[in-house]
């Protein structure tokens, strides 16, 4: 057997270091997993950028996570947050309103998403 | 093809927008099965998303007086689950380089908890990554991916060479395979609701 891991444990020494890196994402709050919708589709979209304009065409059937987007159109997500921010100013889209996913699941959540699994 | 990338989205893939997303990190060392795991279970053909870090480096730099920035991509693989009408489960890969946490932190806000893989075959590598996992502040439960030539450990064994806390989860698991690994999630997922303040309905 291995050597354990509190005796090993190279673990976190350095973490400190590594977390030292500062992390500022331009617009932290369109999380992995929020869901972006168009909010108008109508709206003039002059002004917008080629990869904005990508995105409500994405959109544009319906919902999709910030991941799924950045995933579709290869966008790297700190440069689709930036460009989401906007397009979000500008009315352009709208969120399922978790800018970010829930902070403390509640029971109730949890038991939903236990349930199904169960059901999968 | 395992998370490739573009293409459009196929039939099916878009929500309606008000659904309630969730996310769970599986997270694990080098090869492990993290992104079979997530092709096991995902409802959509699983996709790739990067994240880009600006991270200052060292002290050495600081006292040098000009701190020297520089990015590091990561590519997250992720799969999705629709769970019923209203409720959507995002799997994501992580990667358990430390180097890599302040992408997991992020990752990991507002996250359900985590799924950490494991080889037995090289336990050690998991050690860092349950340290990180740890240090994000999840809650977790191992799955223990077996391989032909894993060695026969006990769940005990694993525990305390883990040094598991005595209520965490470890269960055995075949990320190829569907119903093996959706028990995995329903152990990870019945563990955090043990782990909530009793309710006082
Ligand atoms: N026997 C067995 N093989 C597995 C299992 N999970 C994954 N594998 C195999 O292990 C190999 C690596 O799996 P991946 O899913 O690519 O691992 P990963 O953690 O995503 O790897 P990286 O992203 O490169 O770190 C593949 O050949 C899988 O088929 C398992 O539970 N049992
Ligand atoms: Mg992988």
């Amino acid at each position: 057997m291995t050597a354990s891991r509190r005796t090993r444990g190279p673990g976190l020494v350095g973490l400190h270091v590594v977390t030292g890196g500062r992390y500022e994402p331009s617009r932290n709050h369109f999380d992995f997993v929020t869901s972006v919708c168009l909010a108008n589709p109508g709206l003039e979209r002059t002004g917008l950028t080629p990869e904005q304009r990508r995105v409500l065409e994405l959109c544009q059937p319906g919902a999709l996570s910030v991941a799924e987007v950045g995933a579709y159109l290869e966008l790297p997500l700190s440069v689709l947050r930036i460009l989401l921010a906007d397009l979000m100013e500008r009315g352009h889209i709208t969120t399922n309103g978790k800018f970010y996913a829930v902070q403390t699941a509640d029971r109730q959540l949890l038991e939903a998403v236990l349930e199904g699994l169960h059901n999968l | 093809m395992r998370g490739s990338t573009t293409s459009n989205p196929a039939e099916g893939t878009y929500l309606r927008g008000d659904e309630t997303t969730v996310k769970i990190l599986v997270a694990g060392p080098f090869s492990v099965g993290k992104t079979t795991f997530i092709g096991t279970m995902s409802q959509i053909r699983p996709l790739k998303t990067e994240e880009v870090m600006t991270a200052a480096s060292t002290a050495v730099d600081d006292l040098r007086g000009r701190p020297d920035k520089h990015e590091t991509t990561v590519a997250l693989d992720f799969g999705r689950l629709s769970l019923n009408d209203k409720l959507v489960l995002y799997l994501f890969g992580a990667p358990g380089q430390e180097r890599f946490f302040p992408i997991l932190s992020h990752l990991a806000h507002g996250a359900l908890g985590a799924l950490v893989l494991v080889d037995t075959r090289h336990l050690a590598q998991s050690y860092p990554v349950m340290g990180v996992v740890e240090q994000l502040g999840l809650s977790y439960a191992i799955a223990v991916n077996q391989f032909p030539d894993s060695p026969p450990y006990t769940a005990d064994e694993l525990r305390a060479a883990m040094d598991l806390p005595a209520d965490a989860p470890l269960v055995f698991c075949d990320a190829r395979d569907q119903p093996s690994s959706k028990q995995a999630l329903i152990r990870l997922v019945s563990y955090l609701l043990t782990l909530l303040p009793e309710s006082t309905p």
